[in-house]
């Protein structure tokens, strides 16, 4: 293991993407970072430009405007980059599989290290999958 | 052997790796009293260091529409400008005898080059975010520069010299210039302006997270954005030892000299932390109102003091 590798695994800088979610995971990942939980400890940080990121939270369902976007953005992270995916519909489309404007789950269009389940998923899930996605760094 | 001693003091102590590293550890405090303040745990102490080697080990981006060469050399040239500005400081804090005339207006000058070269960066960068960021520091720069500028020949007036070591030896004869009223008075300017030369919050206006998404350093990622981020840190240490020097009687590294050292610096820091934690961010327009207003007003009244014999 590299040492960057090895640094990345204590400060991970996580990225906040919806690409089209109900904001309620949006809600959820926001609260995984107050200081209830406190994730600085452990060194996350949410960054504001994708050039400084190294973990993609990204939540909710593929919309066909945000794809573009959504590739776009995987490009201009800098590499190594972790992509995580919370919620039910991230994961699998949820409740808006049949969805006229749904264009499938975000792991059809690019790599995903991590399946955050839940509708919403609890901050505590939120954190334990990022830790799992750093355990195999 | 001269050559060596300058290449030695420029790069080891109390250069690059001094500054760095002390640097860092001061953005650590800043990191963990704000957690503090807001009822958290806050990172370890080595978490600057985690964060600065990982960034390191990423891959850097040059953006399609950047101009290749400013971008990538500009945060190196800040860099040197702020060891250069901490190895003068350090130098003369250390070992007055090496203080040359008019160190104290090379130092102000030079500690402007970093926020010059994020303003270059930020503009070749292409994207609109890092220019309007660049845009936003030049205007800052505009507004905290002249009452800082008054407050240091305040200092300058009552030792009767630019140098530093003639300042540091009035402190030492008659009292530190916090001592004194127009001393104090050119303290709260000078601890204003520091807050927007660190670019802290209530003046955090160039890079504003929630707006520009870090301004001028929207596109650095990798190794150019761990010496951005080298830069603010260091420009973290050298503006608290600038203050210091000029108007709390500088280090002394002597005895237990040095524990009242290290707390007038601790002191300094964590009066920046608390009012960075408790202030939202002003306007660009009420920036400037308050730096050419009150600050300006309370600078020009510091030097009347000065001059008066207060």
């Amino acid at each position: 293991m590299s040492l960057g590798l090895k640094a990345l695994k204590k400060s991970p800088w996580v990225f906040h993407v919806n690409t089209g979610a109900c904001n309620n995971c949006d809600i959820e990942i926001l609260d995984a970072l107050t200081p209830r939980f406190d994730v600085e400890r452990f060194g996350i940080v949410l960054v504001g430009s994708i050039r400084h990121a190294d973990v993609l939270l990204i939540s909710g369902p593929v919309t066909r405007n945000v794809l573009p976007r959504l590739k776009r953005l995987y490009e201009q992270a800098p590499k190594p980059i972790k992509v995580i995916v919370i919620g039910a519909c991230g994961c699998n489309c949820g409740i808006f599989r049949d969805g006229y404007n749904i264009i499938g789950p975000v792991d059809k269009h690019i790599p995903v290290d991590a399946y955050v389940p839940g509708c919403p998923p609890k901050p505590e899930t939120i954190i334990a999958g990022v830790v799992k996605v750093l355990n195999t760094l | 052997m001269e050559l060596l001693g300058y290449i030695f003091d420029y790069v080891v102590f109390p250069g690059f790796l001094f500054t760095a590293i002390v640097g860092l550890l001061t953005t650590w405090v800043d990191r963990k009293v704000s957690a503090r303040v807001q009822w958290r745990v806050g990172p370890p102490w080595y978490q600057p260091f985690v964060d600065t080697v990982k960034l390191m080990g990423k891959e850097t981006i040059i953006p399609a529409g950047a101009a290749r060469t400013g971008f990538l050399a500009m945060p190196v040239i800040g860099l040197a400008a702020a060891t250069l500005a901490s190895t003068i400081l350090w130098k003369v804090n250390l070992n007055p005898g090496s203080s040359f005339l008019g160190d104290s207006i090379v130092v102000l000058y030079i500690m402007t080059i970093p926020a010059i070269t994020l303003i270059i960066g930020g503009s070749a960068s292409g994207n609109p975010l890092g220019i309007l960021g660049a845009s936003r520091e030049m205007k800052m720069l505009f507004a905290y520069e002249l009452p800082l500028v008054i407050v240091v020949l305040t200092s300058v007036y009552k030792a009767g010299s630019f140098s530093f070591a003639e300042i540091l030896a009035y402190q030492e004869a008659n009292g530190i210039m916090l001592g004194s009223f127009s001393g104090v008075i050119a303290f709260i300017v000078a601890i204003m302006c520091a807050q927007a030369k660190c670019a802290l919050l209530p003046f955090d206006i160039p890079e504003a997270e929630t707006e520009l998404a870090g301004g001028s350093h929207i596109e650095y990622s990798g190794t150019p954005y761990a010496v951005v981020r080298l830069i603010m840190a260091s420009m973290y240490f050298i503006v608290p030892v600038f203050i210091i020097t000029l108007f709390w009687g500088g280090f002394n590294f002597s005895g237990w000299s040095i524990l009242t050292s290290i707390l007038k610096y601790v002191a300094i820091i964590v009066i920046m932390v608390l009012i960075r934690n408790t202030n939202p961010r002003v306007r660009i327009d009420q920036m400037v109102r308050f730096f050419w207003g009150p600050m300006l007003v309370l600078s020009i009244i510091a030097m009347i003091l000065a001059v008066v014999g207060y």
